[in-house]
């Protein structure tokens, strides 16, 4: 066997060396070393993420053409590299809790194995890599959702999870073994593509279709397959629930347009162009409706990224270069504007235990910075110019209205309306934090320094991610350069 | 004697509809975890059975279903650590009472 193939896998080569020196360090140091393993956790895992964003993706397919490294999965784990840093820099202040201090090395043993196998999942073009990747990146996570072992939400929360989990992973199993019955003995995506045609529709091919819809639609929490989302959201960890909420849902979202495209692109428009049309309709619209009525912060912040999640997968149908495109810069996007929430949520619970929205009440008379964050946080997840969710959105309704179809047209209507009832419970939020004239619940405290770095960096994010051409330019690059992508997308829209 | 694909086809979704419903109706965790297991082993026997039928030549769905395995062993063992998590706080694995985190 030939183990220079080896080096070209270098974004998981960087995270497997952070994940080894962190596991080592936490096994074989002593009680003063335990002190200094966070800020060396946070310092390595910064200079692996400047790593993959210097270090050009070689473009090179391994392993018989399984695994791919091109500019696109670069550019992506680039972007989920940056969630998980700024997830780390808000968890810092939890892990020296009393409570969990003396397990945190597992816990950044964990998230680091979870990022590993959300990059074979964006980086697989077998079946086989992909759902090794899906595993490792899920079942960790469940251990994770379980870290606050004296809660028993937290307990709560992770049965949910890890049954849900294996039954999503059971249907998506099943389906996969339909699609092997017409793949001609492989499962390597190109070949799928190869062998699946519309001669052949049938009710297998539909079946199994929907299988697979399913099976990683829970991961992504799209409407029908969504219920799990709201308890785990509400009964792990902050940290964990941010993290939970943007970068395992945006390498899933990645991971759905590449198999979709490069497996199943040739019967879009007979099979899945409709199912993803039903999913998503029912996905922004029910995540709305219930996040109405939502009192718990984490709760509230589960249904906003249901919503968030049709809009997400609105690239997916789009299905061509500039839907990836633009699904990669919401996806950027909605990690500052969703992790900036989640650090104003998690310093308040950090400091105070404070969780529920009738809490945040006057809180712009006690903490004027954290309010004027969530407040832009808050405008960035509606849409609101001139921050950057106002030109994620437009990018994504764009790359739609692009392919020219009419239902497509009617589609982007209804997610616009959606924007319209989603502006309502984001301004709750802002009301209660600003208008509201009760009394402040919650009183004033100094947030810890990484916290302060971590809601500096999301605001700064929210804030010139719209108005940085380059960021955008960075996305669209990606995409094009990467010709794997670029030519299933091209033999897709001549057939 | 020879055996045409259904027989074995039939029995693979006869133990996924058994799956599905047991993962509905059952109140018990482990009984849940057994019906998940019973789905797993069906897409198992649904890979093996389309290797040896239908592509003989090549070993692709032999190859994943032995992965597929390993997955399982590690879903069964992760749940049954988080369910000894649950019988420490509330001593039994009834799933009528993990009802705390709702709507």
């Amino acid at each position: 066997m030939d183990y220079s193939q080896f080096g070209s896998m270098i974004p998981e080569l960087i995270v497997l060396g952070i994940f080894m020196v962190v596991f080592l360090f936490d096994t074989f140091s002593g009680e003063k070393g335990k002190k200094i393993l966070t800020p060396m956790a946070t310092i390595l895992f910064l200079l692996g993420t400047i790593a993959i964003w210097i270090v050009p993706a070689s473009g090179e397919e391994i392993f018989g053409g399984m695994y791919v490294n091109n500019t696109a999965t670069n550019a992506i784990k680039a972007i989920l590299n940056v969630g998980v840093f700024i997830v780390l820099l808000q968890s810092a202040k939890w892990v020296q809790s009393d409570e969990v201090a003396i397990r945190k090395g597992e816990f950044y043993e964990l998230l680091l194995v979870t990022l590993f196998g959300m990059y074979l999942m964006v980086s697989a073009r077998h079946f086989l890599l992909f759902i090794i990747g899906l595993e490792s990146a899920s079942l960790p996570l469940a251990a994770m959702v379980a870290f606050n072992k004296r809660h028993y939400e937290s307990h709560e929360a992770a049965i949910k999870y890890i049954m849900t989990a294996v039954f999503s992973s059971a249907i998506l199993l099943t389906g996969l073994s339909f699609v092997y019955a017409f793949s001609g003995g492989s499962l390597y995506f190109s070949d799928i593509a190869v062998n699946i045609n519309r001669g052949e529709m049938s009710g297998l091919l539909l079946a199994a279709l929907a299988f697979v819809i399913a099976g990683i639609g829970f991961k992504l929490s799209l409407v029908p397959f969504h219920l799990w989302t709201a308890d785990v959201y509400e009964g792990a960890p902050t940290a964990v629930t941010s993290y939970l909420s943007v970068v395992s849902k945006g390498a899933a979202a990645f991971a759905f347009f590449i198999i979709f495209v490069q497996c199943f692109g040739s019967v879009y428009s007979d099979a899945w162009e409709w199912m993803m049309y039903a999913v998503i309709i029912l996905t922004i619209t029910v995540g709305n409706l219930f996040a109405i009525r939502q009192k718990n912060m984490k709760r509230f912040m589960a249904f906003s990224s249901i919503s968030q999640a049709g809009y997400i997968m609105l690239g997916a149908i789009a299905a061509d270069g500039l839907g990836l495109a633009s699904m990669m810069f919401y996806i950027f996007v909605y990690v500052v504007s969703n992790l900036g929430a989640f650090a104003v949520i998690s310093t308040i619970e950090d400091n105070t235990g404070k969780l529920s929205m009738d809490d945040y009440n006057g809180l712009h008379k006690t903490n004027p910075k954290l309010s004027f964050l969530m407040t832009l946080a808050m405008f960035s997840l509606a849409g609101i110019p001139p921050f950057a969710g106002f030109f994620s959105k437009i990018l994504i309704f764009t790359s739609v209205t692009g392919t020219g179809s009419w239902a497509l047209y009617m589609l982007v209507l209804i997610a616009l309306i959606n924007t319209i009832i989603s502006l309502y419970y984001y301004l709750l939020v802002v009301k209660a934090m600003w208008i509201s004239p009760d009394e402040p619940k919650i009183g004033n405290f100094e947030s810890g320094r990484c916290q302060r770095v971590s809601l500096v960096l999301c605001g700064a994010g929210i804030i010139f991610f719209g108005l940085v051409p380059y960021i955008y330019q960075y996305c669209y690059d990606a995409v094009m350069n990467s010709s794997d992508i670029i030519a299933s997308i091209m033999v897709f829209v001549f057939r | 004697m020879d055996l045409s694909m259904l027989w074995y086809l039939v029995p693979s979704v006869i133990m996924l509809a058994c799956g599905i419903y047991g993962f509905v109706t059952r109140k018990n965790l482990i009984a849940i975890l057994i019906s998940l297991e019973l789905m797993l082993n069906s897409a198992d026997l649904n890979f093996v059975v389309f290797n040896r039928y239908l592509f003989p030549g090549s070993m692709e769905g032999m190859a994943f279903s032995l992965f597929a395995i390993a997955i399982a062993a590690a879903e069964t063992a992760i749940a049954i650590a988080i369910i000894i998590n649950i019988y420490r706080a509330i001593g039994n694995t009834d799933i009528t009472e993990i009802k705390k985190l709702k709507f």
